[in-house]
């Protein structure tokens, strides 16, 4: 496209020009759209054109200096403080009229920011984006390419450039010019080529890994149904919280493996009457491990606290009865309560004593969480009429975000509390039954959980109309 | 640390939380519904309140709200009021504090 390589100095935004140079803002260094015909403009001292050819077809003096070289390039990509360093690759100009200034060159104005240049003195000095160059300039055909700002700087740098150029350009330049045009379109073409082909590659492998997951995620929904135990991953949206929730997943995983077998090795001990001694043994070692799935949950809710909140390694009849990421200790004992008979009158009192804590902790903790949930709605329906503007807007909206992200921060220590009051209402069960009790009440309360697990497994495998 | 301990003597409950701390809510929630009328101070509403918040830390408040305060005495925070209620102790120490009396 570019037919003639101009080379033009350039030189410094506020020398002056000579009184008959008038069209320094040929390049787009200078925004300058006089026309050339209008009357040199002693301020115009942007870039010159070294052209021999040029200064005699402009008749003006090139310029008090040694004449400024600077070459150009059609992707317009100029630093205006550097105007040494641009390279323009003119297109080859099709008109005959040589336009200095601005109608030549549409140039992004913010690709040349040196207004100064542009000579203040003459009202012809209008913006680049303005499109009202068709005044006092002689060349009124070329006015034509005056192009708002926002085009394309190559095309309007080809259609100027080339309105530009035309005539005296060198030939054998021309002919050059054209091979390095047409090796360059040449290679366009070819990395297009390329680039469609990888798409294609790219899209044909996303296809294949749909179909394989589709196909695992049959199967694991047909595992599930047969009762296997299988994390869930199908939420994880982020890398990092994805991170802590699958090491999570697989922790519960082992957790659970491990639980099984301290239940069995009670079911065990219950079964065969062992001595009491052995028997709070083995009940202490599973009311431990109840502590350790919490710390578990604790640190993961650090990573990714909407993970464990929504229970998402759960199975999703667990899932439907959360109460902040877990069970509800009131529910439980209540369930217990009625299977552990006969208790004593004392039993029966810290029984019943624990029920009422356990329950008003739980009410305080909801409460703070509905108030929290609350605070979070409000922050975020605060709307920004929009009297503000757009910044005002923008700066609102970010300063919304930003307070809901710190209320959820709160989140996790709810999840922490509501471990806490787990754990707490695990021992003080365990402090106010006999050894006995408690070896039946963990089991009781096993089952519970396995039943709950196998029914989500059953309700998803039924059949379906 | 000398006006948390002045404070915290003027009544039988008294609670340091921060009006952004929703565990906070939590906990006076839990001491309403007990019975007791706790006596409230926000720190962050409070000129002094990063001193006092820096008291509270060396007390070994961890978080260093809510604070809790019965009879005079420093407790804990929400893990330890949680704790003591569940375990039945809360109840009693409000009744010696006279906070409540049942």
């Amino acid at each position: 496209m570019a037919g003639t390589t101009i080379k033009i100095g350039a030189e410094d935004n506020n020398k002056r020009r000579s009184a008959t140079s008038v069209m320094p803002s040929f390049f787009s260094q200078t925004p300058v759209s006089n026309p050339m015909g209008t009357e040199a403009n002693a301020t115009q001292s942007s870039r010159l054109l070294d052209y021999g050819v040029l200064e005699q077809y402009l008749g003006f003096r090139v310029g008090d200096s040694s004449g400024p070289r600077f070459t150009s390039t059609v992707d317009g990509r100029l630093s205006s403080s550097d105007l040494h360093s641009q390279a323009f690759n003119m297109t080859h100009p099709s008109t005959s009229t040589l336009l200095p200034g601005s109608q030549a060159m549409q140039f992004h104005k913010s690709l040349a920011p040196m207004p100064n240049i542009v000579s203040a003195s003459s009202a012809q000095h209008e913006n680049w984006g303005d499109s009202n160059m068709t005044d006092s300039s002689s060349h009124t055909d070329t006015s034509t390419d005056v192009e708002p700002r926002d085009k394309n700087l190559q095309f309007e740098m080809g259609q100027s450039a080339a309105v530009v150029i035309s005539d005296y350009t060198d030939k054998s330049e021309e002919r050059t010019q054209d091979q390095k045009t047409q090796r360059r379109l040449a290679q366009n073409r070819e990395a297009a080529r390329k680039s469609r082909l990888r798409k294609k590659a790219y899209v044909q492998q996303l296809e294949n890994s749909r179909l394989k997951l589709t196909q695992l995620e049959q199967e694991v929904q047909r595992a599930r149904q047969q009762g296997v135990f299988i994390a869930s991953t199908a939420d994880q949206s982020h890398a990092g919280s994805a991170n802590g929730a699958l090491a999570f997943d697989a922790e519960y995983a082992r957790w659970m493996e491990e639980q099984n077998r301290h239940i069995n090795e009670l079911r065990t001990a219950v079964n065969s009457r062992t001595n009491d001694a052995e028997l709070r043994n083995i009940v202490n070692n599973v009311i431990t491990h109840f502590n350790d799935v919490f710390r578990l949950q604790g640190n993961a809710a650090k990573a990714d606290v909407f993970h464990i909140l929504l229970g998402m390694w759960k199975t999703p009849a667990e899932r439907c009865f959360l109460w902040i990421g877990g069970f509800r200790p009131s529910e439980l004992l209540k369930l217990l309560v009625n299977q552990l008979e006969p208790l004593t009158e004392q039993q029966l009192t810290g029984i019943f004593n624990l029920q009422q804590s356990s329950h008003q902790a739980e009410d305080a903790l909801s409460q703070g969480m509905d108030a929290l949930q609350q605070s979070i709605a409000e922050t975020l329906a605060t709307g920004s009429s929009g009297s503000q503007g757009s910044s005002g807007n923008v700066a609102n909206y970010m300063g919304q975000m930003a307070m809901a992200m710190g209320k959820l921060g709160s989140l996790e220590g709810f999840i922490r509390q509501a471990d806490n009051l787990r754990q707490q209402t695990l021992q003080q069960m365990h402090r106010v039954l006999t050894t006995k009790q408690s070896a039946r009440a963990l089991l009781l309360i096993n089952d519970y959980f396995s039943r709950l697990r196998a029914l989500s497994s059953l309700w998803l495998a039924r059949p379906q109309e | 640390m000398e006006r948390v301990r002045d404070l915290a003597s003027k009544k039988a409950v008294v609670i340091f939380t921060k009006s952004s701390c929703f565990m906070c809510h939590s906990i006076k929630a839990l001491f309403y519904d007990l019975g007791a009328s706790p006596a409230v101070h926000e720190l962050d509403q409070d000129t002094k309140g990063r001193e006092m918040e820096w008291a509270l830390k060396g007390l070994g408040c961890n978080p260093t709200v809510p604070a809790v305060f019965i009879g005079g005495v420093f407790v804990g925070s929400s893990k330890d009021i949680i704790s003591l209620h569940v375990e039945g102790s809360l109840k009693q120490m409000l009744i010696n504090a006279k906070a409540i009396w049942f």
